[in-house]
């Protein structure tokens, strides 16, 4: 049976935001793209199950995420890399953009629970509801919620920051203008 | 009222995330997701999909 043309579109529409949570969920580009592999091949072998009219992207992040947890369990021991890869595709980061704080961030955000790193990045990145990042962790939407606002405090922990004037250079030196010291 | 007392800088340690940091949080969060996101599909993904409907056509004729 040929790919239906709208669940190709969809599907390869999905991709480069699939990418981008794999990435952030294992820090790495290859097994990101391994992840989001495998997550298609489950998808497409799946895709009788998918409800027409509901959220595809959602559908496949679902897929993705139980498909990590999976693998994140059998590979527990294994050192993650939570710096190396990632950072050589972020190479193309502007230099001139607060390239120190941007480290220091993602430093932070490997360091978070699981779980609040996920719900994080679904709610404050993928753009998914807390319903619909609920429905993707398969938990209620106020673990949702909780676990965002853990990951958001634990964050500003791990980077010291009191305020946004704690945030880059730029940031302290008009500060430090502004009041007059 | 005390309006003066509450502009006091932050001595004491907040109990919630001031909105100031949480948006240059979100700022950040995002650009580190947007720089994958704007890489676009890589070819594999699109080989993948060439592949498995070309399979798929083969079986349906």
């Amino acid at each position: 049976m040929p790919m239906d043309e709208s669940v190709r579109k969809a599907v390869l529409g999905a991709v480069p935001s699939l990418r981008a949570f794999a990435i952030s969920l294992c820090g790495n580009v290859d097994r990101a793209d391994d992840l989001v592999q495998e997550t298609l091949l489950r998808a497409l072998a799946n895709i009788d199950s998918f409800q027409p009219g509901t959220n595809m992207s959602a559908w496949l992040f679902t897929i993705l995420r139980n498909h990590f947890r999976s693998e994140y369990r059998k590979r527990r021991r294994e050192v993650e890399d939570s710096d190396g890869h990632y950072a050589e595709t972020l190479k193309s980061q502007p230099e001139q953009y607060g390239q120190v704080e941007y480290r220091e961030f993602r430093e932070a955000l490997s360091q978070l629970p699981q779980d609040q790193r996920e719900a994080l990045i679904l709610v404050g990145a993928s753009g998914f509801s807390y319903e619909e990042a609920a429905n993707i962790c398969g938990c209620a939407v106020g673990t949702i919620k909780s676990r965002v606002n853990r990951a958001r405090t634990r964050l500003a922990e791990l980077m010291h920051v009191n305020s946004a004037e704690d945030f880059g250079p730029d940031e302290t030196v008009r500060a430090v203008l502004a009041s007059g010291e | 009222m005390e309006a003066a007392a509450t502009r006091k800088k932050s001595t004491a340690k907040p109990a919630k995330l001031g909105r100031d940091v949480q948006a240059r949080l979100g700022q950040q969060l995002r650009s580190m997701y947007d720089e994958v996101v704007n890489q676009g599909v890589p070819d594999r993904f699109e080989d993948l999909l060439n592949r498995l409907d070309n399979n798929g056509s083969k079986d349906g004729h």
